[in-house]
């Protein structure tokens, strides 16, 4: 008695990436743009999508966040290009302000993508 | 020999971990966005250029009820504007919502409405029996304390100057409440014209657009 023609077929066919789930998901997780991953920048390039521009305390106050911790992250985003930040003055008071770039709304809008293909793929799995 | 639809199909019990956790992760990160984007968006419902079109409209809408031969047509031009503005607001409000890509009806944006539509609804009835009773001249009091009251409860949604904004129209509503009905019109052109275009102008400024 041996083992059927389909179903070796089935064991020797390699894993489809288009059709596995799991690896659907492993895939898009490895692709995932890890500068937005980050929950902060995350937090910081999504309330920029929504405002045109943003100063530090407006970020600061919107993200619940420290002085220094903004900082950082800011300085990240605007090192990759995701965010411009401009400083100028209110009156006799220095002021930054950020807004998001063209490449920072694509990155997010491809990381939105991303999380939603992740769910999709894991939800038809079940 | 077995046909294929023999052959079992094994599934696992349970899902991998990984996957399970990848998409709780995702719908995480995702809701996430939406808070921030809702809390970052909370500032201003009704953009400032849109204030001002509305202030713009109720100068208008001063001058020709100034110019209006009855009480009636001055009312009716009056509660024309009202309905005007508040298009307006919604218009400038479902724009500004496409323009961030965001819902209109946000969370930020419920509350804000929330906070607002009970004066308004308030000032609405109020006027009408007002008119109905004969004491059309107390209207533009109840009319701009009403508003004031509203935006001032909405405000605490918002950005400060749209509280500062509601109090000056209670301050206005005060004011008008204890002077005679000659200024009746000139305290709605500087209420519902003035202070939008002024506080409109803030906004714009300020808070982008």
């Amino acid at each position: 008695m041996g083992v059927s023609q389909g179903a070796k077929a089935a064991i020797a066919r390699k894993p489809n990436p288009e059709k596995s789930p799991v690896l659907v998901a492993g895939g898009a997780a490895r692709a995932l743009d890890r500068i937005i991953h980050d929950r902060f920048r995350l937090g910081v390039v999504s309330a920029l999508a929504v405002s045109p521009t943003l100063t530090f305390s407006d970020l600061k106050k919107a993200l619940n966040a420290t002085d220094g911790n903004l900082s950082v992250h800011a300085r990240k985003l605007e090192d990759a290009g995701y965010i411009a930040c401009e400083k100028k003055f209110e009156g006799r008071l220095p002021q930054t302000v950020y807004r998001l770039t063209r490449k920072g709304r694509t990155a997010l809008e491809a990381y939105v993508t991303h999380m939603e293909a992740l769910i999709r793929a894991t939800r038809s799995q079940k | 020999m077995y046909p294929d639809s023999v052959v079992a199909i094994v599934r696992p019990i349970r899902n991998p971990p990984e996957t399970l956790n990848l998409q709780a992760e995702a719908m995480h990160n995702l809701r996430y966005i939406r808070d921030t984007m809702e809390n970052a968006g909370s500032f201003t419902a009704v953009p400032g250029v849109g204030g001002m079109v509305m202030g713009a409209t109720a100068l208008l809408a001063a001058l020709s009820a100034h110019l209006a031969r009855s009480h009636t047509a001055w009312l009716t031009i009056w509660a024309a504007e009202a309905v005007l503005a508040l298009s307006l607001g919604i218009a400038f409000a479902w724009h500004k919502a496409r323009r961030t890509s965001t819902p209109l009806m946000s969370r930020p944006f419920r509350r804000f409405v929330l906070a607002m539509a009970p004066s308004f609804v308030a000032g609405a009835v109020l006027t009408i029996e007002l008119e109905r009773s004969g004491n059309p001249q107390l209207i533009p009091a109840a009319c701009l304390l009403l508003y004031g009251t509203g935006v001032a409860s909405a405000g605490a949604f918002s950005v400060r100057v749209v509280p500062v904004m509601g109090i000056s129209f209670l301050l206005l509503g005060a004011v008008a409440a204890f002077t005679p009905a000659v200024w009746a019109n000139a305290l709605m052109a500087a209420g519902f014209g003035g202070l939008h275009l002024i506080f409109g102008f803030i906004i714009a400024r300020n808070y982008g657009g």
